[in-house]
């Protein structure tokens, strides 16, 4: 293990328990990430991808192993870990602006004036392009739009390791190279620490330092690491015939597909106990 | 990314006020008229859509009521409760003292009554509905008792409420509180337990505090299960009140109906059916417009 890293993912195991039944999704993960490096996760459904987001992020529990940012144990959520879910989960009933604003708030409340607030509120928009939305609702736009202001909102919270699960999977396919590339700016302005998950090997390729491709599950782990070794700042009309690019495409497909390939049941789906849909009531006395 | 182009839905400008205007607006005029008037015939045949069907089906029902009961026997024909009970109907604001009162002056004494109770019961529903919704160990102690509870009819309650408050009036607010309440505590228990996975991971990653939480994602993610359980409990409510007030006696359109019943006043009763009708219909109406203000936009996208 490099002293250096900054993130590391070290023995990392994890294992549900649903009553009598327990599986284990994840065995013996290890994973060091230096400070401003692009990683990528691929692997099939079920390979526990998200688990590991998740754990790292602080939403699920270690059942093994650490996982330590900055010198620190993740043991909880917060805005140093910042998250873009897939389906954008930004909240209705804010407008664009008050998304990202109650990141901010929550963030910098004691360390920025309400000026200073709003300013790195309206800062984080233009990055990602969405000032002219600002006061619109996210039913009011596009789902492209939507995942730019859940970027605005996680990079307003200054993380110290930017998440990003899937976060453009359910786009169009322009729409989807059109916020690669936002990243990728975004990427090479602040140099932050990322890491994504991603089905798409393009995309992988594309935009990571190094693609991390996980073995099938259960109990699934590190199968490979394949580096990227292509200049940034990267063009997506340039790259595509770098013997690079596509050696290490090559790398990939051949993991995903000759190495490893889909046997286990689908990505499990982990949520808080099942909300019972109660009937709503309507009946006369 | 192509953004949509922002003025692409304006609405047709409203018909300008008469008055001074410039020569452009003048010459503009002749068009734009007509522009207003198509709108308005469209508007007209809309309305008339809405109104139409439910003022034949009106017609048709008091065609046959009349039909039905001419023999003298049995119901008043709509003509015999029009000739008997006209004063009631034009003189709703009559009152020559105790409860000989125009009916306007029962039902809003019921109206308060109910507005009593049923905002108790609000207050209170929601927040045992969000204790329940949020926590399993309130949800696994104290749903069976609201189960079982619910299904006791609101009369039954009333002797209990004599038994422990002695007096007629805080015994009826209480049947109102413990009738509506039911609707209000299941409904928000279940729009809090439905709050989707990802609004309390944004939550948890901001580390929102229980209290930043409750007002930032909790409330307004549940708001439209809360208005769904008001409107039922309002309904509720109502239907409690007319109950209770019959025997409790007193002014109140539920005493009314009974008063009139003992006086063999069968006209009388009918026409205040008529009006217990149509203001739970409007209270209906003012519960769920209120719903739709409040929880505007918070409509899952």
């Amino acid at each position: 293990m490099s002293s250096r890293a900054y993130l590391s993912i070290e023995n990392l195991g994890v294992t549900f328990n649903a009553g009598p039944k327990s599986s284990e999704v994840l065995r013996g993960v290890d994973l060091t990430i230096d400070q401003g490096e692009f990683i990528a996760i691929i692997g099939h459904s079920g390979c526990g991808k998200s688990t590991m987001l998740n754990v790292v992020a602080g939403l699920l529990p270690v059942s093994m192993g650490a996982v330590i940012l900055d010198k620190v144990a993740v043991e909880a959520p917060g805005p140093d870990r910042a998250v873009v879910f897939q389906n954008h989960s930004l909240l209705p009933w804010l407008s664009v602006y008050e998304n990202v604003r109650l990141a901010v708030d929550k963030v910098f409340r004691s360390t920025k004036s309400r000026t200073e607030r709003h300013a790195w509120t309206m800062e984080n928009l233009a990055l990602v392009q969405m000032t002219h939305a600002k006061d619109k609702k996210p039913a009011e736009i596009s789902g492209g739009m939507k995942q730019r202001v859940g970027l605005a909102r996680a990079l307003a919270m200054e993380p110290k390791v930017l998440l990003l699960d899937e976060p453009f999977g359910a786009l169009d396919a322009l729409t989807r190279a059109n916020l690669q590339d936002s990243v990728m700016e975004i990427h090479g302005k602040l140099g932050n620490t990322v890491m994504m998950i991603t089905h798409d090997v393009d995309e992988a390729v594309l935009l990571a330092d190094r693609i991390v491709m996980m073995s099938n599950g259960p109990a699934a782990n590190v199968g490979d690491i394949v580096t990227v070794d292509l200049p940034r700042p990267r063009r997506r009309i340039e790259v595509d015939t770098d013997p690079a690019y596509i050696a290490a495409r090559h790398a990939v497909i051949e993991f995903l597909y000759a190495r490893t390939r889909w046997c286990g049941p689908p990505e499990p789906v982990f949520r808080a106990p099942a909300a019972t849909r109660a009937p709503i009531f309507c009946t006369a006395a | 990314m192509s953004m949509p182009a922002r003025n692409a839905a304006r609405p047709a400008s409203p018909p300008t006020p008469a008055g001074p205007a410039p020569a452009a607006a003048l010459l503009a005029l002749p068009r734009r008229k007509r522009l207003d008037l198509t709108a308005l015939a469209r508007q007209a045949r809309g309305a008339s859509g809405l109104v139409l069907p439910p003022a034949v089906a009106i017609a048709l029902l008091l065609v046959l009521w009349q039909g039905l009961s001419s023999g003298g026997q049995g119901l008043p024909s709509p003509t015999t409760i029009w000739t008997d009970s006209k004063e009631l109907i034009l003189h709703p604001f009559f009152d020559r003292g105790g409860v000989d009162k125009g009916l306007f002056w029962h039902v809003l004494t019921s109206v308060r009554r109910v507005a009593i109770g049923f905002s108790l019961s609000a207050v209170v529903g929601v927040a045992l509905g969000v204790l329940v919704g949020s926590s399993r160990f309130a949800h696994r102690a104290l749903d069976p008792i609201f189960q079982v509870l619910r299904t006791v009819p609101p009369l039954a309650w009333l002797p209990i409420a004599l038994a422990a408050l002695h007096e007629a009036q805080p015994s009826a607010l209480f049947v109102i509180f413990i009738t509506s309440i039911w609707p209000i505590i299941i409904n928000t228990a279940v729009g809090v337990r439905n709050i989707p996975q990802d609004y309390v991971n944004v939550g948890r990653v901001l580390r929102l505090s229980p209290f930043e939480y409750f007002i930032t994602i909790l409330l307004p993610a549940a708001t439209p299960y809360i208005f769904t359980g008001l409107r039922i409990g309002v309904g509720m409510s109502w239907l409690a009140i007319v109950a209770s007030e019959m025997l409790l006696g007193g002014v109140g359109v539920g005493f009314f109906i009974w008063d009139q019943y003992n006086s063999s006043r069968i006209s009388d009763i009918v026409v205040a059916l008529v009006w217990v009708g149509l203001v739970g219909f409007t209270l209906d109406r003012l519960v769920a417009l209120l719903g739709r203000i409040v929880s505007r936009g918070a409509a899952a996208s």
